[in-house]
C-alpha cells in the first residue's frame, strides 16, 4: 500500500508542475496577479508531494520490502539500517527520484527565500524550474518508476547493494552532487525568466549570484567527495580516472566556475550581459547532457547506472527542448548590441574575460575528449577511448595559464587599471614567492623536483597576491582588526575559495610527483620501508562484518623505531553477492598519508600482495576543495544581497503589481 | 556577419551536438564488428612478459584459448581480473596480450593480483594491436584450436558474458576440435 501511495503523490507532484509551469507564466504574460501569485503555493505542494513520495521509497527499503523492484535489486535484509537508507539513491530510480525531490527542494528555496522578488520575475522563474519538474516528474514516472513491483514473485530477500556503494562517501556524494546540478537550474531559470522579461540588468544578476554560488558550492563538495570515496574505497589509491561519468560532473562545475565570475562583472558593470546568460544556460545543459551521458549508455565507463536507449532517448529529448528552446529565446530576445559600458584593456574587467575563456576553452576541451569516442563512432571512424594523458595534456597546461592572472585579478580595479600600478604592488609578492619555490622543494629529500617548484610558484604567488590585497584593504583602518572586520563577506568568500585553489594545486601536485608505491608480496611477519615508514605486517586473521566476512591484515608502521599507527587493511566477500571488495586502511595526516591495500592471496603459505602507498600532501587537494565550497557559502552572507534586496522590494514589488494593473 | 544572426550560433552548435548524440542512441559502444572473425589470428613476433624470450603465432596456437588484452591503466581489467583468474581454474587457457603498457608495472600487476594468463605477449607498441583491431582494454577473442579467431568480446568478461555470448561458442569450439 506504501509505495503506490508514494506512486500516486508522484503523479500528484507531476500535475501539481505542469500547473506551476503553466499558470503563473500565463499570469505573467496577462499580468493576471492572482494566477502569478499561485506560483510559490504551487511550488510549495510539488515540494510536499515529491517528499511523500521520497518518504514512502525510504520506508519501502528500511521495512525491506522486497515485492518493489528496486528494492530487491539494490537492498538486502543484512544491509545495515544507513546503507539501506542511502540505497535508496544507489540505483537509477531511486537517484532520479532524489533528483526530483531536490529540484523540488531548491523551487521552493527560490519561492520561500525570495519575497522581494518583483512577482512576475519570480512567477516567471518557478515556472522554468516547474517545466525542469515536468521534464524529470515525466521521466520517472514513464521511464524508471521507483515504484514498479514485482507481484508475484517477490523474493525471499534482495539482491543488496553494490559493495562499492556500501560506503560513508557514497551516503552523501550524490546528494552533495545533485544538489549542485539541479541548483544550476536556478541560475538558468533565472536567465530565462530575464529573457522573457527582456530585462537583463545588474539586478538580475545579483538576484541569480548568491543562488549559483551556493549550487557551484555544492557541486564542488560532490565533486571533492567523489574524488576522496574513489580514493579510499576502490582500493589502489587513485583520485581522478577522467572517466565519463566524472567528466559530466566537472563540466558543470567548469563552466559553473566560469559563470560565477562572469556574473561578478554583470552586477558590477553590467557588462557581458549576454555572454553570463548564455553560460547559465550552458552550465544546466551540462547538466542535463551529464544525465543523458551517465544513463543512457552512449558511453562506456566504469561507474554508470544500468543504462537503457529508451531513457536515453527521453533525456535527449528533454535536453533537446530544454537547450534548444532556451537557445532560441536567446537568439531572439539576447541584447544584440554591445553595451555600452566600456573597460580598458587593464582592467578588472580584462582579468575576468580571461577567468571567462579559460574556464570556457577547459569545459570545451573536456566535452570534446569525452563525447570524441561517439563523434568518430556516429562519423564512421572507428572506435576510441580517450584517456588521462589526452585530458592532463590540454587541462594542466590551461590551468597553469589562469593562474598568473588569478592573482592580480582581485587587486586591479575595474574600468582602467595600470601595469605600472599592478607592477609597483605585486614585486614584492612575486619576489617572495620566486624565494619559496626556489627553496621549498629542496626541503624535499632527493632530487630538486621542477614540476614541485612550479606548483609552489603557483600557489605561493596566490596566497601571497592575495594577503597583499588584504593589507592594501585594511591599511586605512584604525587598527588591523577594525579593518578585517570591515571586509565585505562576499570578499572573504573570493579570498577563502582562491586560498582553496591554491591548496589543491599544492595536493594536487605534489601527491602525483612525491607519491611512493610499493606493490610487494609480503608473509606476516615481513616488513618494507618506504620514505622512511617501516611497515610491519602481523598477520591475518577472520572476521565478520554484518553482511560479510574479510580477511583482515594487521599492520604496524614504525617510524625511527617508535610505532606510528596500527592499519587494518580487510578483503571482503560480501554474502549476498559474493563479490570481492577491497578495503584500504589509511593513515590520513596533514602532510602525509599512509596507505595499505591486499591484493590476493599468494601461494599457499599465508603470504599476500601488498600495496603501500606513501601519499604526501594528498589531503590537501581535498582540504582546498573543501575551502572553494566554503568560499562560496561565505559570498551568500554578504549583507549586499539582502539589503538592496529589501530597498528594491517595495518599489519592484509595487512595480510589478503596477504593471498587473495596467 | 549580422549582430542577431550571429546570437543563433550557440544555437547552431547544439543542434549539431544534439545529431551526434542521438546517433549516438543507436550506437552500441560495446558492439564492434571485427573484420578478423573466422579470419587466423595475425602473425607476430614479440616477447613474453615474464621472461622475454622471443613469441610468435605459432608458440600459442594449438588449442582452443582465449586471447585477453590488458593492460594495467585499464581500470576496467583490474575489474575483470579476478573472473579470468576463475576461467583459467577452471582449465580455460587463457594468453594475455599486454597492450600499450610498461613492463615493470604489468609485472607487479601480476604478482599482486595472481596471473591467470598461460603466458604474457608483450605488445608495447600495439602492433599487435592494430592487426587485430583492438581499440582499447580489455577485449578478448576467442581463437580455435587452427588459430583462428572465432570471436572477439569488447569490454569485461565477467560471468554473465561468459554464460550468454562466450560459453556456447567456447563449447562449439571444443567439440569441433574433437572430431578429426
Amino acid at each position: 500500500m506504501i509505495p503506490e501511495l508514494g506512486h500516486f503523490a508522484l503523479i500528484l507532484a507531476l500535475c501539481l508542475s505542469v500547473l506551476l509551469c503553466t499558470v503563473p507564466l500565463w499570469g505573467s504574460w496577462r499580468r493576471n496577479v492572482t494566477a502569478m501569485a499561485l506560483a510559490p503555493n504551487l511550488a510549495i505542494g510539488v515540494l510536499v508531494f515529491t517528499s511523500l513520495s521520497f518518504a514512502c521509497l525510504t520506508w519501502a527499503f528500511l521495512q525491506d520490502d522486497f515485492s518493489v523492484e528496486v528494492v530487491a535489486n539494490n537492498s538486502n535484509s543484512l544491509l545495515p539500517w544507513y546503507y539501506k537508507f542511502s540505497a535508496v539513491w544507489g540505483n537509477h530510480e531511486g537517484s532520479l527520484l532524489l533528483w526530483v525531490w531536490i529540484l523540488a527542494l531548491w523551487t521552493f528555496a527560490v519561492a520561500v527565500f525570495s519575497p522581494q522578488l518583483p512577482l512576475v520575475m519570480l512567477s516567471r522563474v518557478l515556472a522554468v524550474m516547474g517545466f525542469v519538474g515536468v521534464g524529470f516528474l515525466a521521466f520517472s514516472l514513464l521511464t524508471s518508476n521507483p515504484f514498479a513491483r514485482l507481484l508475484p514473485g517477490t523474493p525471499a530477500d534482495g539482491q543488496d547493494l553494490n559493495p562499492l556503494l556500501q560506503d560513508f562517501g557514497l551516503i552523501i556524494h550524490p546528494p552533495l552532487l545533485y544538489m549542485g546540478y539541479v541548483g544550476f537550474s536556478v541560475a538558468f531559470a533565472f536567465a530565462i525568466a530575464a529573457l522573457l522579461g527582456g530585462r537583463l540588468d545588474a539586478a538580475w544578476a545579483r538576484w541569480s549570484r548568491p543562488w549559483t554560488n551556493v549550487a557551484w558550492a555544492f557541486l564542488t563538495l560532490g565533486i571533492m567527495l567523489g574524488s576522496w570515496w574513489a580514493y579510499y574505497e576502490l582500493g589502489w589509491g587513485g583520485w581522478w580516472f577522467w572517466d565519463p561519468v566524472e567528466n559530466a560532473s566537472f563540466m558543470p562545475w567548469l563552466a559553473g566556475t566560469a559563470l560565477v565570475h562572469s556574473l561578478a562583472a554583470t552586477e558590477k558593470r553590467g557588462l557581458f550581459k549576454s555572454w553570463t546568460v548564455l553560460l547559465a544556460i550552458f552550465a544546466f545543459s551540462l547538466s542535463l547532457l551529464g544525465t543523458f551521458l551517465v544513463r543512457s549508455g552512449v558511453l562506456t565507463s566504469v561507474h554508470a547506472f544500468a543504462t537503457d536507449p529508451a531513457r536515453g532517448m527521453f533525456i535527449l529529448v528533454f535536453l533537446g527542448i530544454v537547450t534548444g528552446g532556451s537557445l532560441v529565446l536567446y537568439a531572439l530576445r539576447a541584447p544584440a548590441v554591445a553595451s555600452r559600458v566600456s573597460f580598458a584593456w587593464i582592467s578588472r574587467e580584462s582579468l575576468l574575460l580571461v577567468n571567462n575563456v579559460v574556464f570556457l576553452v577547459a569545459t570545451l576541451t573536456v566535452l570534446f575528449g569525452t563525447l570524441f569516442p561517439l563523434l568518430m563512432d556516429a562519423l564512421g571512424q572507428g572506435k576510441y577511448s580517450v584517456g588521462p594523458p589526452y585530458f592532463n595534456a590540454v587541462f594542466i597546461p590551461l590551468m597553469a595559464l589562469l593562474v598568473p592572472f588569478m592573482t592580480v585579478g582581485p587587486l586591479s580595479r575595474w574600468k582602467r587599471d595600470s601595469t605600472s600600478r599592478w607592477k609597483a604592488e605585486l614585486l614584492v609578492p612575486a619576489l617572495v614567492t620566486l624565494g619559496c619555490a626556489l627553496t621549498l622543494p629542496l626541503l624535499h629529500a632527493g632530487d630538486y623536483n621542477v614540476w614541485v617548484a612550479l606548483a609552489v610558484l603557483f600557489a605561493g604567488w596566490l596566497v601571497v597576491g592575495l594577503l597583499r590585497d588584504i593589507s592594501n584593504r585594511v591599511r586605512n583602518s584604525a587598527s588591523v582588526a577594525a579593518g578585517l572586520a570591515r571586509l565585505a563577506p562576499s570578499y572573504w568568500g573570493m579570498v577563502v575559495a582562491h586560498v582553496g585553489f591554491a591548496a589543491t594545486i599544492i595536493g594536487v601536485v605534489l601527491t602525483s610527483q612525491y607519491n611512493i608505491e610499493h606493490d610487494l608480496k609480503m608473509s606476516p611477519g615481513d616488513s618494507d620501508t618506504l620514505a622512511g615508514y617501516e611497515f610491519r605486517f602481523i598477520d591475518v586473521r577472520t572476521v565478520q562484518g554484518p553482511n560479510f566476512v574479510a580477511d583482515e591484515a594487521r599492520f604496524v608502521v614504525y617510524r625511527d623505531g617508535r610505532e606510528v599507527v596500527r592499519l587494518a587493511p580487510q578483503k571482503r566477500r560480501y554474502l549476498a553477492s559474493g563479490s570481492v571488495m577491497t578495503e584500504a586502511s589509511i593513515d590520513a595526516g596533514i602532510f602525509r598519508d599512509l596507505f595499505v591495500a591486499m591484493g590476493e592471496p599468494v601461494g599457499t603459505a599465508g603470504a599476500w600482495a601488498i600495496r603501500l602507498h606513501y601519499k604526501p600532501f594528498v589531503r590537501w587537494m581535498w582540504a582546498g576543495a573543501l575551502l572553494m565550497a566554503v568560499g562560496g557559502f561565505i559570498t551568500v552572507a554578504d549583507k549586499r544581497y539582502r539589503r538592496q534586496r529589501s530597498a528594491a522590494r517595495d518599489s519592484l514589488r509595487q512595480g510589478g503589481v503596477r504593471g498587473a494593473q495596467a | 556577419m549580422a549582430p542577431r544572426l550571429k546570437l543563433f550560433l550557440p544555437l547552431l552548435i547544439f543542434v549539431v551536438l544534439a545529431g551526434f548524440l542521438y546517433r549516438g542512441l543507436s550506437l552500441d559502444p560495446m558492439a564492434l564488428p571485427s573484420a578478423l572473425i573466422d579470419k587466423p589470428l595475425p602473425a607476430f613476433t614479440l616477447t613474453a612478459l615474464a621472461d622475454g624470450r622471443e613469441l610468435s603465432r605459432e608458440d600459442v596456437i594449438g588449442e582452443p584459448a582465449l586471447f585477453n588484452v590488458w593492460a594495467t591503466w585499464c581500470i576496467s581489467c583490474r575489474a575483470e581480473h579476478p573472473y579470468l583468474q576463475q576461467l583459467a581454474d577452471r582449465g580455460v587457457p587463457i594468453y594475455g596480450i599486454n597492450y600499450k603498457d610498461e613492463d615493470e608495472a604489468a609485472r607487479r600487476w601480476l604478482r599482486e593480483l595472481g596471473d591467470p594468463y598461460r603466458v604474457n605477449i608483450v605488445d608495447r607498441e600495439g602492433t599487435l594491436g592494430v592487426d587485430l583491431g583492438v581499440y582499447g582494454a580489455p577485449e578478448t577473442y576467442l581463437v580455435d584450436a587452427a588459430g583462428v579467431i572465432r570471436y572477439r568480446h569488447v569490454g569485461v568478461v565477467d560471468d554473465r558474458v561468459w554464460r550468454d555470448t562466450l560459453e556456447p561458442i567456447w563449447h562449439e569450439v571444443l567439440a569441433m576440435g574433437q572430431q578429426p
